[in-house]
């Protein structure tokens, strides 16, 4: 199987080694000043595409990100690690806050009629939401097959065989293109981005569209009514055996 | 050319969680740079936090040099960095070098000078050479194929550069080379040397810089160094007996090796300085988590005003040399008349400023500060050495207090 085109989706969010502060109105996280970089699922989501791509299997990457006018940044990365060419949609900066999956899934149903891929692959989920929506509800939305949380995906005549995590543990599935798969953490080991290929990304083409021009309503449907901090971390008890421990959790209504 | 990582990224998540970068304040290296820095810079850290920082301590016990690191790091860009595309290079300015070494540093403060002195070679050899010398050289350092090493100082000369005596003797087509180099950083682990020998009579004028292979016979290696930092760097005298060097290995004319070296050397020093940066960078950030996690009379360390003082001080330390650097990069760039001063000038303050700034990390950790366990010990050894090497402080003041009195 050779020749097929992908599309990837990426997003642009606070790094995962910076401390989250939440917001004074508590509707959110502070996100000014704060160092952002590409959501890591998404990483391994282009690292695969770009493999199929060294294995011949894949002719076209296509990176698109929705978002503000940084996400541009993000889409350089993908630009970076392999990817062929670009598509910002681009969301006000402020909105993007509010930009839930179901509007990224329209948007990508909308860019998939558009750039007619053989396979789309997501990041699982973006750590920011942990939402784990957006490639379900565009599989949905397509009517095309899904392959989610996949730690291993072999391309073979016109299908995919998929190793998924799930709760149970590992399934195997096969899906026939065209798909719609999401990333998991143990699926590749993300390549660095070369600085010889970082100054030639420079030069690869990134198409700016709305949701607007795609005829999307990215109208949010949930409304985040509060944002807290996880409580403190209280001290434990020491406890002297098996026994003892079990009453107090019987004590506290854990048991 | 793509390059995997070594370390997986769930190690990475780990280790990360332990040490949360305090990016986005008044020490921020990313600021005032354009979209493009920040990505070289993101590149290079990327890769010194997985590759380089995990590795740090254990390299600096076993006195290992990481040649496989460093060569992977040429998959990176990091061979070639001010050397020309035609030969493998990134033609990138001292600018974005000072930041990228500046990021490396934080991961390991010995392998990222490693990569800069390679990078000085490569860049004397690009800059000064004959197409034919190019051709045989650059590509090879830039994809680190080949590792070099820079040969200067001998055990007699130091400081004063000048009063070298390796000598070449013209015989035919052959220069013979004969004497020591001393102190020389990767010695015995390198594929090629770039040494300043006397052709001539004495004094600067007579210098020449020649290119050799370190497989030429009549090329020997002292006793590796046992240094207090540095370690996963060989350091050795190196010995030329009778050593057959081609006449087409002269870099650059006779006579002007010297100015060759000082060349370099400019270079060099926005690269230890910014090496500094990286150690002192690197201190500050641990040293804010360990003052607000450790505990003493009731309260965290940093609810001290002393303490907190102190940080600040280190804080505008290190955003001060950070500036200076960087302008003296970007003097060099420029070719401004002032740039060979202000990289004396970049190299006196950073180098000296910042070792007191990791020597101020060290004593905020109280007793674990003197442990090898922790990190900040190394980046306060290993900073150590750059008040010395590339030009003492002293021969740093010596050649600002020239350029103040040359007009009169």
């Amino acid at each position: 199987m050779s020749g097929l085109r992908v599309l990837v989706g990426c997003k642009r969010v606070i790094d995962y080694a910076v401390k989250i502060r939440v917001r004074p109105d508590s509707l959110g996280v502070v996100t000014d000043g704060v160092k952002h970089s590409m959501n890591p699922f998404d990483e391994n989501a282009i690292e695969e595409a770009v493999r199929m791509k060294q294995k011949k299997v894949v002719k076209e990457i296509v990176v698109a990100s929705c978002g503000p006018s940084q996400s541009q940044e993000t889409i350089r990365t993908a630009l970076a690690m392999g990817a062929d060419r670009g598509i910002h949609v681009e969301v006000p900066a402020g909105t993007d806050a509010n930009l839930q999956p179901l509007a990224v899934a329209k948007i990508f149903s909308k860019l998939v009629e558009k750039e007619k891929p053989d396979l789309v692959i997501l990041g699982k989920q973006a750590i920011d939401d942990d939402a784990n929506q957006t490639t379900q509800l565009l599989a949905g939305m397509l009517d095309w097959p899904q392959g989610t949380m996949a730690s291993v995906v072999n391309a073979s005549d016109g299908s995919l065989t998929i190793t998924r995590e799930i709760d149970g543990g590992l399934e195997d599935i096969s899906v026939s293109l065209p798909a719609v798969i999401s990333a998991d953490l143990r699926l590749n080991e993300p390549r660095y981005a070369t600085l010889p290929n970082i100054m030639k990304a420079k030069k690869k083409k990134i198409e700016k569209m709305t949701p607007d021009k795609l005829g999307v309503d990215i109208t949010p449907r949930l409304k985040i009514l509060n944002v807290v901090d996880p409580p403190v971390r209280q001290a434990g008890d020491k406890v002297p055996d098996v026994t003892t421990l079990v009453e107090k959790l019987k004590e506290k209504g854990h048991l | 050319m793509f390059c995997l990582r070594s370390c997986s990224r769930s190690s990475l998540f780990k280790l990360l969680s332990n040490s949360r970068s305090i990016s986005s304040s008044c020490v921020d290296p990313n600021v005032g740079l354009t979209t493009d820095e920040i990505e070289y810079r993101d590149a290079a850290l990327n890769f010194a936090k997985t590759e380089l920082a995990p590795n740090m301590q254990t390299w600096d016990l076993t006195e290992e040099f990481p040649v496989d690191t460093i060569k992977r790091s040429a998959d990176l860009g990091f061979g070639g960095l001010f050397v020309s595309p035609d030969y493998g290079g990134l033609s990138l300015p001292r600018h974005d070098g000072s930041v990228i070494f500046e990021a490396l540093s934080q991961g390991c403060v010995t392998t990222a000078s490693y990569i800069t002195i390679h990078n000085m070679v490569n860049a004397m050899i690009d800059t000064f050479g004959t197409e034919a010398q190019k051709e045989k050289y650059c590509t090879d350092l830039s994809s680190m194929e080949k590792l070099a090493s820079y040969c200067l100082t001998e055990p007699g000369s130091g400081s004063d550069a000048a009063a070298l005596v390796t000598n070449a003797r013209k015989e035919g087509s052959k220069y013979i080379v004969n004497g020591s180099k001393a102190f020389i950083s990767g010695a015995g682990a390198t594929d090629l040397l770039v040494v300043m020998t006397r052709t001539g009579g004495k004094g600067p004028k007579g210098v020449s810089a020649l290119i050799i292979d370190t497989d030429t016979p009549g090329i020997s290696y002292g006793q590796k160094e046992k240094k207090i930092g540095w370690n996963n760097q060989p350091t050795c005298v190196v010995n030329f007996d009778d050593v057959e060097v081609p006449c087409e290995n002269l870099l650059g004319a006779e006579g002007q090796g010297f100015n060759l070296a000082m060349h370099g050397l400019n270079g060099g020093r926005i690269n230890i300085a910014s090496c500094s940066l990286g150690a002192a960078q690197q201190c500050l950030e641990d040293v804010v988590q360990y003052t607000h996690d450790r505990k003493a009379f009731n309260q965290p360390l940093n609810a001290n005003q002393h303490v907190q003082f102190k940080l600040a001080e280190m804080a505008t330390e290190i955003t001060t040399a950070r500036l200076i650097v960087r302008q003296a990069a970007r003097s060099l760039d420029a070719k401004e008349p002032n740039a060979v001063a202000l990289c004396a000038m970049c190299k006196l303050y950073a180098t000296e400023r910042l070792f007191k700034v990791c020597d101020d990390a060290l004593q905020l950790h109280g007793g674990y500060g003197y442990l090898k366990s922790y990190p900040v010990q190394q980046f306060w050894r290993d900073s150590r050495v750059h008040r010395i090497l590339e030009g003492t402080s002293e021969v740093m003041h010596m050649l600002v207090a020239r350029d103040l009195l040359k007009h009169l």
